[in-house]
């Protein structure tokens, strides 16, 4: 898109507005315990062996302490007793469009799900609060045998290869929030890709939280079979709420021998959402996993999308970008454990932070002894639009091989008088010259994105630049 | 009398507290080119920037017009879409922004409330430019002046004046550091701004460009102040016998 019709967007959050008259079929009390964590299971008519993990894992929650090294200011904040861990808007998960509920329906019209899906993506999942509302795959992948569903209709469906797969790669006690998602969780995708079978169109799944004080607590599972691909797209939304809502993914990926995943994130929560996310894929030999992820909005994002690189051969790349304005803070990275030889790691992170935002790069890049041969480069950008805000770099490298070779490399710039007069001076006011500065700066991650995506993210970031820029 | 195109009026101009220009009167008629010489120091580039509404310049006496308008209270990018154009000596890069997207922008800027140019009359006008100029297409798809030479930093600020086609066009010695064929073509980059209704200010340190593009009227700057003014035989005099001279006389005087 043009980048003089991006600034004429109203400049208003788009996502922000909020079906009032929503009626829920069902809503839990606030905070969380057994009790809870029972009924949402009974509710879901769950195996034994998933209700007996829920249980598991909220008693790790409770003895887990707070992550130390995090921004305690912040995550000091949030309420666990004043939130809805588990909502369900509509008795039934719509097949098609016309089964959806019309006020939910009316949501998605306007954050134009079905137009997407309209225009090329091969299905699609919406999830309302905790539950799915909408789900889609077309026929020629269902021919193929892929299998992409709500992670709770996998569990029903398929419950062999969900209980073969599920948790083995983020554990309950990885963390305390991966330990909260493992007692509550609802929603998310489930995906399976057959072996050979190369998913030419991306997944994609939608993702809102619409209700105050919500926990959204989605578990994705993807597993591609040796010498299979698939792109999953995500993208996550919010209205404007004056209380802080909870998000606390876990997303597990597990590519195969020789297989491709790879995953990409556009999140754009409103500013009070928290935003705890684990993330993380296991490549066996000669598998490749990519994950792309875009961090625009959120209060507090915590996520640092890791690769288990454990077979040889075996590649991990991380393109992230995140974008702090302010009363926000970008906590994102990357990890990237080499557990065999000649592996190879890339990653590339770029931040911007403005009006006293703050974005931190916090990564590692782990080799074990006898991991000859790992590749591994790290590059991380920072921007800075003012000197109020904030940008720290915590790289952390364990290696204990010889024979590697690592590289980091790290910048800090900012804005500058010159550019911008350079650009003012050929005609752009100081809103969209700086816009098209930023645009320029994400340009390798904007690149990466299908058409839809570039133009959104391009007109998020005129949005932002358009609220503040004297 | 017709109106002129740029009329400079006892300018005194300043960055911080220091005064760099201390009195200028400059008129540009359209149709004309002029050309400003001047040793490094003189405040030429000062002028330039000053004419762009550089926020580190302050102009504290005087005024500038643009067919008949003061600009003081115009924002830069105003400046730029009234038709004044700036061939910078130092462009900044734009890290991330091809230059085919930035000609767009800015060409649409332009075009603001009006239906900006078709694409393919666009790329016809790009293709056109740049086979003017010598470059090779692959520059469109390139992040402006990212890791550009310094001769292609000038080719491409002239591109850029081929595609925006400004009124007045301010050239900051675009001419320095280019061998004499990189130095013929940017000239003739030059002469294609021309036109009955549009003019050219050069400033430039030495005369050889002028024997591409010659000018009407050359002025000569120093320590602020056009100290002389006459036709093109006054530069080819200056080349000739170098600046001391005419120094000299002015501290005699």
């Amino acid at each position: 898109m043009a980048l003089k019709e991006q600034v004429l967007v109203d400049q208003d959050y788009k996502y922000g507005f909020r079906d009032e008259t929503l009626n829920y079929a069902f809503k839990s009390r606030k905070g969380v315990d057994h009790d809870i964590v029972e009924q949402i299971s009974q509710m879901k008519g769950e195996p034994q062996w998933m209700s007996d993990f829920r249980h598991r894992s909220l008693d790790i929650f409770f003895s887990k302490p707070m992550p130390a090294w995090a921004d305690n200011e912040l995550l000091g904040q949030i309420d666990f007793d004043d939130i809805y861990y588990y909502m369900r808007a509509s008795d039934v998960e719509g097949r098609s469009w016309e089964d959806v509920p019309a006020d939910i329906k009316r949501t998605f019209d306007r954050l134009g799900v079905p137009q997407a899906e309209r225009a090329f993506l091969g299905g699609v999942t919406a999830q309302y609060d905790s539950e799915v509302v909408y789900h889609s795959i077309r026929k020629d992948l269902e021919a193929k045998g892929v299998l992409f569903s709500d992670m709770g209709v996998g569990l029903r469906e398929h419950e062999d290869i969900v209980r073969q797969h599920f948790a083995t790669v983020i554990p309950p006690a990885d963390n305390k929030f991966s330990a909260l998602n493992s007692a509550v969780w609802s929603g998310g995708s489930f995906i399976w890709v057959p072996p050979g079978v190369h998913v030419d169109i991306p997944l994609q799944a939608y993702f809102r939280i619409n209700s105050e004080s919500m926990g959204q607590f989605e578990r994705t599972l993807i597993i591609a079979e040796p010498g299979s691909f698939v792109h999953y797209i995500e993208g996550c939304t919010a209205p404007t709420f004056s209380s802080n809502s909870l998000h606390s993914a876990v997303v597990e990926l597990i590519a195969k021998e020789g297989a491709h995943i790879r995953y990409t994130t556009i999140q754009n929560w409103y500013k009070n959402v928290y935003n705890l996310v684990t993330k993380r894929a296991l490549a066996e030999k000669n598998a490749h996993v990519e994950w792309v992820d875009g961090n625009i909005g959120s209060k507090l994002t915590m996520k640092y999308p890791s690769v288990y690189l454990m077979g040889e051969g075996a590649r991990g790349d991380v393109l992230s970008i995140a974008y702090a304005s302010e009363g926000q803070h970008q906590d994102a990275g990357s990890k990237m454990v080499h557990a065999a030889p000649n592996t190879t790691s890339l990653i590339t992170s770029k931040s911007v932070s403005k009006g006293g935002g703050r974005t931190t790069y916090r990564g590692l890049v782990k080799v074990y002894e006898g991991c000859d041969g790992v590749k591994s480069n790290v590059r991380c950008d920072a921007l800075l639009m003012d000197p109020e805000s904030r940008s720290d770099t915590y790289p952390t490298m364990e290696v204990d091989a010889k024979n590697v070779r690592i590289e980091h490399e790290a910048t800090v710039s900012k804005v500058g008088e010159e550019q911008l007069f350079y650009v003012m001076s050929r005609g752009l006011s100081e809103v969209e010259a700086t816009t098209m500065i930023v645009n320029g700066f994400f340009e390798p991650f904007v690149k990466e994105l299908p058409m839809e995506y570039a133009v959104e993210l391009n007109r998020l970031i005129a949005l932002e630049m358009e609220g503040s820029v004297g | 009398m017709p109106i002129p195109l740029l009329e400079i009026r006892d300018l005194h101009v300043a960055v911080g507290e220091k005064e760099i220009i201390r009195g200028i009167d400059l008129t540009i008629e359209r149709g004309t080119v002029h050309a400003l010489m001047g040793p490094n120091g003189s405040g030429k580039s000062t002028l330039s920037l000053a004419l762009m509404g550089h926020p580190k310049y302050t102009v504290t006496i005087g005024d500038m017009l643009f067919e008949g308008r003061s600009i003081l209270d115009m924002k830069t990018e105003e400046r730029s879409l009234a038709g004044m154009f700036l061939c910078f000596q130092y462009p900044s890069a734009v890290p991330g922004v091809s230059v085919a997207n930035f000609l767009r922008n800015t060409l649409m800027a332009r075009h603001k409330g009006q239906a900006p140019l078709k694409p393919a009359r666009f790329k016809q006008l790009l293709e056109e430019s740049i086979a003017k100029l010598k470059m090779d297409p692959s520059v469109l798809g390139r992040y402006v002046n990212d890791g550009f030479s310094g001769g292609e930093k000038k080719r491409l600020e002239i591109l850029q004046a081929l595609v925006l086609q400004p009124t007045l066009s301010i050239l900051d010695e675009t001419d320095s550091g280019l061998d004499i064929d990189a130095l013929r073509i940017i000239a003739q980059g030059i002469e294609a701004q021309r036109g009955p209704e549009r003019a050219i200010l050069l400033i430039t340190h030495y005369q050889r460009v002028l024997n591409y593009v010659k000018p009407d009227v050359v002025h000569v700057m120093l320590h602020g102040r056009i100290v002389k003014q006459g036709g093109f035989e006054l530069a080819q005099e200056l080349e000739a016998r170098g600046y001391d001279p005419l120094i000299k006389q002015l501290v005699e005087a």
